[in-house]
């Protein structure tokens, strides 16, 4: 009796749990209203008004998941069946993994083709490019009064012994620099400077790319490498006052490299290979190459448009022009193994 | 009246076994199957790898993940048994509130308590700013602090906020199996520190085992802290391997690895304690008696206490409250955080109920022979596995059969099904039960061990049926057993994050996911007030767990 009643125990949890995962599931499959599904990579809070927009002015639900590792395998595994529509990530070199992966069908759309530069899409339309940061300094005010251009092999000189902040070099805009790096000088000259940069590390390399403006204000470290969107969510106040002050410490220049540009990385999206609304995808992406969506990228994320013209935020404007690297986006894609490898063998997050 | 209402129970006897055979075998299957599947992807070939790894990687990787878990080891084993022993044994001034503030760790996860330190500990942080202001330094520079962002600061993070997985086990050891000896021990003259080393600390061997494994097994599946403290461990670099090599078979090769390691360690304390029996003294269970301290002692307990409550649970949630103050005042509440919490509660309960059935079926089943002992060790593997390794192996399986379903569906009734399970929460809930099994699988058996086969014989020959002794005996015996398994399950079910990020379906978050959401972008600040909510909806089961964990008084 105690067996059938741990057998029924067992039965009526389980079904409950189904049910309530089914109760769950319901606003996705219920409905035959229109709508379209994203996995994302990218932080559903810089996603968010985007969607909003996209829904409002088509009327098009968007659902949508933030998963962080493990886009592909999840998407892959999923095959016919899977819900995904469109796959956003924020590294050009996970847009491209997911190419390699098989997970992504090429889109033909005359929009996206007029709207973004070739070298910031797939010759195919298998991904897009939808916005672009750059790998900025953030400089001491007070500290490093009058540095108003640097190099990122600068990052490596002695002077800077103990004064540099950055995050991991694991971390995949650390990676997409590196293989910036090793694209313009090759893999040598690459860990040579790496091993420069590690030894003039203030910390640990860890943490975010905020924590280098804030380690800068509490004057661990005089200069760092981060993102330049962060600038733009501390300084509008966006962060709260704390990280108005955090931002306040800093200056912003951008790097160049000795033979080049600023390194630009860039958020992008591709249609997923099994797509149930395949419309509704290439819907969304020509919404967000659209003049209005590139605002919203610029204005509420503080990133600098793909589609040329588009108007950049003062903040951002303030940082100077933006010389755009001319390394080639794919090529960059590749040296990521290697610049990955690199990171390890100088052992720079130890 | 004769023979024949006999026969009946005795096929239904039959009966039950083989529900309990097929069931068990089952269970275990569902545990292996993301483990094969990594096995899987582990075979498919990494290419050029290994001497990478070998050469770069692996060298660090381990010496960081050997003296993690041995500091984190000291740190939860110390740290937990003496305050166990203190609380068991002792009379002092704040005893029994510590009874249950020690357990309060428990509720903050590993991630939150990381991110919180090097918050608190930065030099812009309220700790340093206020020690500045109180000697009058200006710049931040002046001011000495410890590296939160070192392996050292990451082994005492770890350490004391894990300890309460030791202190549970090895104060109900005190409590009810060693009370007697202990007494005996007294009586007989030993003093204090004697009956501790030589009476209880071998007795409670077992136990505090079971507990300090449980918390290096968290301590070796940690990513969040050990990444945002830029510690170099075995996890970390599956992860970089998969992600920045895009080698998913690397991965998996390197997780099989370290099963196989973690497997070693837990073989190697088994194989320590092979001659150790501990046989269960007879007579009533009941707490021992409770030596007062003196003045100076009391005191010294008194802050062994405070301490760890201090720094595992007071610190990280007072300075999280505050910043969620902070950010309501700034931003309000946030929309969804409530739907979170629901969803939070709700999953956390659902898996709860799921893994405690299943623990319960793998316990009898084992106890009657239904099911062999190593198929009831492999039913707890899930537990030594990384969270989102696990998502990945679950996720190959389980699509595949959805997909299979689904195709079925299309051709007898044209239309598709879609992704039944990994498309919905269930994918979620089974990750949760499979990686959390080993919590009920080792508390019941601890539990059964505890109940002798005399009494199960007794209760036979008294008329009982083998159903009637599990519901009649057993259960009542394993009552609190059921109740520490299904809150500490509860507990980490709700501060999971990797397998909840990999597997959650559609616009569906928990607070988890919400906290990490933020935390990935670097507003931490925004996810403090959902990251408190954590902290609160663990809170009721973990005092919960404290009041059930105290033997009744007689």
């Amino acid at each position: 009796m105690a067996l059938r009643f741990s057998g029924a125990l067992l039965r009526h949890t389980a079904f409950g749990g189904i049910l309530a995962a089914a109760a769950m599931l319901a606003p996705v499959h219920a409905q035959a209203e229109e709508v379209v599904n994203i996995y994302t990579t990218r932080e559903p809070g810089l996603a968010k008004p985007l969607f909003d927009s996209f829904s409002e002015k088509t009327g098009i639900k968007v659902n949508s998941v933030f998963v962080k590792d493990g886009l592909p395998e999840r998407v892959k595994a999923e095959g016919a069946s899977s819900p995904a529509d469109v796959l956003m990530t924020v590294d050009v070199g996970n847009l491209l993994d997911l190419v390699d992966q098989g997970v992504v069908q090429p889109v033909n759309s005359e929009t996206l083709a007029k709207a973004i530069p070739a070298n910031l899409r797939g010759a195919n339309g298998e991904w897009f490019a939808l916005s672009a940061r750059a790998r900025a300094a953030y400089v001491s005010k007070d500290r490093v009064k009058d540095l108003t251009a640097i190099t990122y092999e600068d990052f490596a000189d002695p002077k800077w012994k103990g004064e540099v902040c950055i995050r991991s070099g694991k971390h995949p805009y650390n990676v997409a620099l590196i293989a910036a790096y090793i694209v313009h000088h090759g893999e040598a000259k690459a860990e040579e400077w790496l091993k420069g940069v590690k030894a003039n590390l203030a910390r640990k390399a860890a943490g975010g790319d905020r924590d280098v403006a804030r380690d800068i204000l509490g004057d661990l470290c005089d200069l760092g490498l981060a993102n330049t969107y962060y600038v733009g969510l501390m300084r509008s106040g966006k962060g709260g006052p704390e990280q108005e002050k955090w931002a306040e410490a800093i200056n912003v220049v951008l790097p160049t490299f000795d033979n080049g540009g600023t390194h630009v990385n860039i958020s992008g999206a591709a249609v997923a290979k099994n797509a149930p609304n395949k419309d509704n995808a290439v819907k969304l992406l020509e919404y967000l190459v659209s003049p209005e969506a590139q605002e919203i990228y610029a204005k509420a994320n503080f990133e600098y448009p793909v589609v040329p013209g588009a108007p950049v935020d003062p903040i951002v404007a303030s940082f100077g022009t933006l010389k755009v690297d001319d390394v080639d986006l794919v090529k960059l894609a590749a040296a990521r193994k290697t610049a990955a490898d690199l990171a390890d063998k100088v052992g720079f997050d130890n | 009246m004769t023979t024949l209402p006999l026969q009946a129970q005795a096929r239904k006897g039959i009966d039950a076994r083989r529900v309990l055979r097929w069931g068990s075998a089952a269970i275990v299957l569902l545990v292996l199957l993301p483990l094969l599947a990594l096995v899987w992807t582990a075979a498919r070939g990494s290419g050029d790898l290994w001497p990478h790894l070998i050469a770069n990687v692996l060298p660090v990787a381990l010496k960081d993940t050997v003296l993690l878990v041995l500091g984190v080891g000291v740190i939860a084993g110390c740290v937990g048994t003496g305050t166990a022993w203190l609380i068991a044994t002792c009379r002092f001034p704040g005893r029994s509130a510590f009874e249950w503030l020690l357990l309060l760790p428990l509720a903050i996860p590993t991630y939150i308590q990381a991110f919180v330190y090097v918050d608190a500990v930065h030099p812009l942080g309220p700790i340093p700013t206020a020690i500045r202001t109180l000697f009058g330094m200006k710049s931040p520079r002046d001011l000495w602090l410890p590296e939160v962002r070192s392996l050292g600061g990451c082994i005492v993070l770890l350490g004391f906020v894990l300890y309460p997985y030791v202190y549970l086990s090895a104060r109900a050891a005190f409590l009810v199996q060693t009370a007697s000896a202990i007494d005996a021990a007294r009586t007989l003259g030993l003093g204090a520190w004697e009956t501790f080393l030589r009476i209880a600390l071998p007795l409670a061997r077992p136990a505090i085992a079971v507990g300090v494994t449980l918390a290096l097994m968290e301590t070796i599946n940690d990513v969040g802290a050990s990444e945002f403290l830029g510690v170099q461990t075995l996890t970390l670099s599956i992860y970089s391997t998969w992600l920045n090599r895009s080698s998913l078979p690397g991965a998996a090769q390197i997780a099989l690895f370290m099963l196989l390691l973690m497997l070693g360690l837990v073989a190697l304390e088994r194989w320590g304690r092979r001659r150790l029996t501990v046989a269960n003294v007879g007579g009533r269970a009941r707490p021992p008696v409770r030596r007062t301290l003196s003045a100076g002692q009391g005191a010294l307990a008194f802050l062994s206490c405070l301490v760890p409550v201090t720094l595992g649970f007071l610190l990280p949630a007072g300075h999280l409250l505050h910043s969620a103050w902070r950010r309501f005042m700034f931003h309000g509440l946030p929309e969804t955080v409530l739907i979170e919490a629901m969803n939070t509660a709700l999953f956390a309960a659902v898996g709860t109920g799921i893994a405690l059935a299943c623990g319960l079926l793998l316990a009898v089943a084992s106890r009657s022979g239904a099911l062999s002992s190593v198929a009831l060790r492999l039913s707890s593997l899930g537990y030594a596995v990384p969270g989102t390794v696990l998502a990945v192996g679950l996720l190959v399986p389980l699509a595949a059969f959805d997909n299979a379903v689904s195709d079925m569906s299309k051709q007898v009734f044209g239309f598709s099904t879609g992704l039944l399970i990994s498309g919905s929460g269930a994918a979620l809930i089974i990750a949760y039960v499979i990686r959390f099994l080993a919590i009920p699988v080792g508390g019941l058996e601890a539990g059964y061990g505890r109940i002798g086969t005399s009494m199960d014989m007794a209760a036979r020959s008294l008329g009982q049926t083998p159903g009637g002794v599990i519901r009649r005996i057993h259960l009542p015996l394993l009552r609190p057993a059921l109740g520490a398994a299904a809150l500490l399950v509860f507990v980490d079910c709700m501060k999971e994050l990797p397998a909840t990020l990999m597997l959650r379906p559609l616009n569906f978050e928990t607070l988890a996911s919400h906290v990490y959401g933020e935390a990935a972008r670097g507003t931490y600040e925004d996810g403090a007030l959902a990251a408190l909510l954590i902290v609160l909806v663990g809170l009721a089961p973990v005092i919960l767990l404290a009041r059930l964990s105290r033997p009744q008084a007689d």
